[in-house]
């Protein structure tokens, strides 16, 4: 992401640090990065694509002019392509693969693909027509990036949907999680319009389990999909995590997608555990509220840390600095229950173990403190495993089994896609997986719907 | 979803996009993997007597850094067997009965040979005829393609020839290597054809190795000139379109031909009055595949506007297209620079300054800022600065208001002509 034109942190506006970074390309540079793409035949960038979105052709449309049929062929393949555009890590994907990389450099697909999604949010265009009713009924459970994609697949072919979403707007993790300057919720909002203009219903601030029961929806619809994604970040099992001025990393980025920006930070020292994305956006987040030093705690290296290289580069902009091989011990708080230090301790890296890393060891003797005013914990994020177990599912630590090929759980009417079936040490979720993901259950689905349908007309 | 289909002298076509005789169209297997593609008709490669090509036929030029801005060839007519493609074409329309295939013809200019391959091509079953009157090379050294196409009555005789005994429409594809096209454009008409193509290849070198000094491209050390065509020829392409639309002795339907690669510059002559489009470099340089942009472009264009049918825009900019004589000498546009939105390169000031009214002033603004400013009174609205500034937005041309009534040279003419003779200075 060399061609982020990142602007100074300003501590008189804070709010204004959370508008989007990245302006977007003028007109202009669309046009000569367009032209400049080869438009290579069974192109090396679509096979990159998780969502296998036909990036030269939704490119020649930006070039000749003709917006909304690029649009469409982003949004297409990618029910979540405007979000994509912006929070894919597109050097590992798409531009990764680009042959320019052989030559000059390779063709900026992500910003390419949020111009022609920009210019189809900006003129309010709905792009996909609900299909002709065919009397199936599907619920599904969470409404982030996997719920949305397999409802927008699903209304076009003519399903009858209702997505059921506990937050009172649908988009998860996109609307409330991928901080604001990344990808503010307003591109997240109309992605989910364009799922609702296909005819999907969307009960938002309904929590299944609470609100309705897993019986009452297991009863009446003829398929389920469950895409509630993971929850909260789990605890860090040492002294001092009830104080005030320990957070959440997601619920911390959420407040400020929410609420008004305060600037209840400026000022502060704050230091975030974890090397993923969440620990990066917890980290820059900080900065942008006006913390005066924001380090990242990491009980391995670089090497080991799970945050894309786009999201790394970034925060060593806003100027966050890393401590690697170095654990929390305890949180230590003054009297009055505030955080006001944290005692941390080295770590050294052994043999790999059973998941393939090397396992981080103390080393005696060499804790130390640092003087903080907020410790956000992003250690990851723990699983809904109460409501998998209702659901009777079968489940390995709450990432939920499925056959590979049809998304199917061990319950054959209920489907699972999205951070709910991501398994353990595989790097990063992505966006753009639960979308596939999304699409690829709403194809299985058809094609047993269908199948069941021509096996007994 | 707007109504694509054309009617072109009678000939049907799901949609106004057809690959030009040419390469792409050089077989059955081809022309089948364009229509899946979803182009709406084909005009096969041009059938004749059997031929020779040569080995190294293209070549093309880049400009800038753009690869295919223009496209020379030294490719004859087809180089398979008259049966051949002729089965080739049954099978094809056997496949795809709704889409067209129109049969490219050249010939020596004699009435049985002409004759003989129309009956023998119209017996296998296509939707019309296109005579090749224009290729540059080779043919025409044999008194075909463009040699027959330069001579008006070379190209009414053959024409008529040819009506003689078509049962389908004849189309004429003319050659752009003539001074004025409408001459042999009416020749044509005059002849009986029912539609009008254009434009074959312009003769062209595409460029000389400076350091071999052989030819761009070369055959064995020797080089012919070719036929130019791409991106470059469309200026020309469209002018010939507008002239022979716009002549009110040229009835017949045109299909536009000529550096057309996308759905604006299908727009663009189907405005000036073609029917539809035929095209052949885009297509060799990207594959059969950008008509799916060209259908979807023109389609969400029509759609916008509100427009049912693309025939409904057939000729809309041709009363617009006009001789000189005819345009208004008191209508007045002058350049605005937008000085917030100028990025200082000063290459409108360098080229007004050296080339075109000296008008464009280098100032210094409140805070000591460059700026630049065009001195209106001086400047004579001839759109350079606006040509080479590399920035959108930062000049205009604004029209100003019209102190003086509409006057054009002719009515300029026509008015000192009567003044001229009622003082009767002029003796004649
Ligand atoms: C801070 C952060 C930054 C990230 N940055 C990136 C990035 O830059 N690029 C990238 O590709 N990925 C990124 N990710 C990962 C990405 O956001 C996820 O992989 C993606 O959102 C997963 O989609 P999903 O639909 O499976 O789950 P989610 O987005 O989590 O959506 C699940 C939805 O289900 C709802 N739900 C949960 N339980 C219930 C219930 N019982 N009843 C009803 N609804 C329920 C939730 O409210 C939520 O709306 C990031 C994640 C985090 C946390
Ligand atoms: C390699 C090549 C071979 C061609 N052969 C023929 C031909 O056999 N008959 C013909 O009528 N035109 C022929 N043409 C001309 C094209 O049909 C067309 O008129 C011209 O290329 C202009 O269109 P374009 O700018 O889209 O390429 C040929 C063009 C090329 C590039
Ligand atoms: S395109 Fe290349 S490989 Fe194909 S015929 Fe021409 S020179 Fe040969």
């Amino acid at each position: 992401m060399s061609t982020v034109k990142q602007s100074r942190i300003s501590y008189d506006h804070i709010a204004a640090n959370f508008q989007e970074v990245h302006p977007g390309l003028s007109n202009r540079e669309a046009a000569e990065e367009a032209n400049r793409c080869l438009y290579c035949y069974d192109a090396p960038c679509i096979t990159a694509c998780p969502t296998g979105i036909d990036i030269p052709t939704f490119i020649k449309k930006i070039a000749s002019g003709n917006l909304k049929g690029s649009a469409t062929t982003i949004m297409s393949a990618n029910p979540i392509g405007a979000s994509c555009s912006r929070v894919c890590p597109t050097e590992e994907l798409c531009e990764g693969a680009c042959v320019l990389n052989h030559s000059t450099k390779p063709i900026m697909i992500g910003n390419l693909q949020r111009y022609a999604t920009d210019w189809a949010m900006k003129n309010n265009q709905a792009l996909f027509k609900a299909g002709k009713k065919n009397g199936t009924r599907v619920a599904i459970i969470g409404g982030g990036p996997a719920g949305l994609s397999a409802a927008r697949e699903l209304g076009i072919l003519g399903y009858d949907v209702t997505i059921f979403e506990a937050a009172e707007h649908a988009g998860g993790l996109n609307t409330y999680g991928i901080v604001s300057f990344r990808l503010p919720k307003e591109v997240s909002y109309w992605e989910v319009e364009q799922v609702e203009s296909v005819d999907v219903k969307i009960k938002t601030n309904t929590k299944v389990g609470i609100d309705i029961s897993v019986q009452e929806i297991l009863e009446n619809y003829d398929v389920v999909i469950l895409a509630i994604g993971m929850s909260s970040v789990p605890n860090l099992g040492i002294e001092g995590e009830h104080l005030q001025g320990v957070y959440d990393a997601i619920e911390f980025v959420r407040q400020t997608k929410t609420n008004p920006i305060t600037d209840e930070f400026l000022g502060k020292k704050v230091v975030v555990i974890g090397a993923g994305n969440t620990a990066i956006d917890g980290a820059t987040c900080s900065v942008r509220l006006g913390a005066e030093n924001v380090k990242i705690l990491y009980r391995r290296t670089l090497e080991e840390m799970t945050a894309y290289d786009f999201e790394y580069e970034f925060a060593k902009q806003d100027g966050v600095e890393f401590r690697w091989l170095t654990a929390p011990v305890r949180i230590i708080g003054d009297e009055l229950g505030n955080v006001k230090a944290i005692e941390c301790i080295k770590m050294e890296l052994t043999e790999a173990g059973e998941d393939g890393r090397r396992k981080p060891v103390s080393v005696k003797g060499s804790e130390f403190q640092l003087e903080v005013d907020a410790v956000i914990k992003a250690i990851g994020q723990s699983r809904y495993v109460d409501l998998i177990e209702e659901m009777n599912l079968e489940h390995d630590g709450g990432v939920v089994t499925i056959n590979e090929n049809t998304y199917q759980t061990s319950n054959k009417k209920v489907f699972a896609c999205g951070d709910v079936i991501f398994g353990k040490g595989q790097g990063e979720a992505m966006v753009v997986s639960a979308a596939q993901q999304g699409k690829k259950t709403a194809h299985a689905i058809h094609q047993m719907i269908t199948k069941t349908v021509s096996e007994t007309a | 979803m707007a109504d694509l289909r054309i009617n072109l002298a009678g000939i049907q076509s799901p949609n106004p996009f057809w690959l030009a005789s040419a390469p792409p169209t050089n077989s059955g297997y081809q022309v089948q993997r364009a229509f899946k593609a979803g182009w709406g008709g084909a005009v096969w490669k041009t059938l004749g007597e059997p031929i020779l090509n040569v080995s190294s036929r293209f070549a093309a030029v880049s400009f800038n850094g753009q690869r295919v801005a223009g496209f020379n060839n030294i490719e004859l007519i087809t180089d398979r067997p008259l049966e051949v493609n002729l089965k080739e074409i049954a099978e094809t329309k056997k496949k795809f009965p709704n889409h067209t295939i129109i049969a490219s013809l050249m010939v020596e200019p004699k009435q049985e040979k002409w004759h003989e391959i129309v009956k023998k091509v119209e017996a296998i079953g296509v939707d019309g005829l296109e005579l090749n009157f224009g290729c540059p090379h080779g043919m025409a050294e044999r008194g075909m393609g463009s040699a027959s196409g330069q001579v008006p009555e070379l190209v009414e005789k053959q024409t008529y020839w040819v009506k003689e005994v078509a049962q389908t429409p004849v189309i004429v594809k003319l050659t752009p290597n003539i001074t004025d096209i409408t001459v042999t454009a009416e020749a044509a008409t005059r002849g009986g054809a029912d539609a009008i193509s254009m434009i074959n290849t312009i003769n062209s070198l595409a460029g000389v190795d400076i350091d071999t000094w052989n030819t761009i491209p070369h055959v064995a050390g020797k080089g012919a000139h070719g036929g130019y065509c791409g991106p470059a020829v469309k200026p020309i392409a469209l002018n010939m379109v507008g002239e022979c639309a716009r002549n009110p002795h040229i009835n017949v339907p045109i299909s536009g031909i000529g550096g057309i690669s996308n759905w604006r510059d299908t727009v663009e002559f189907l405005l000036m009055g073609a029917t539809g489009v035929q095209v052949c470099t885009a297509a060799m340089h990207h594959g059969f595949r950008i008509v799916e942009d060209m259908i979807e472009g023109l389609n969400n264009y029509l759609d916008d506007k509100g427009i049912a049918s693309v025939m409904d825009i057939v000729g809309k900019s041709v009363p617009k297209y006009s001789d000189w004589g005819n345009l208004d000498l008191n209508y007045k546009i002058v350049a605005r620079i937008n000085n917030d939105v100028c990025i200082n390169c000063n290459k409108c000031h360098i080229a007004c300054e050296d080339t075109s009214h000296q008008c464009i002033d280098r100032l210094k603004g409140a805070n000591g800022e460059s700026i630049l400013r065009v001195r209106e009174e001086d400047c004579v609205g001839c759109n350079l600065c606006s040509i080479v500034c590399p920035v959108d937005g930062a000049i205009d041309m604004v029209e100003l208001p019209n102190e003086l009534p509409p006057m054009t040279w002719n009515e300029r003419q026509a008015a000192l002509g009567a003044i001229a003779s009622n003082v009767d200075v002029i003796k004649r």
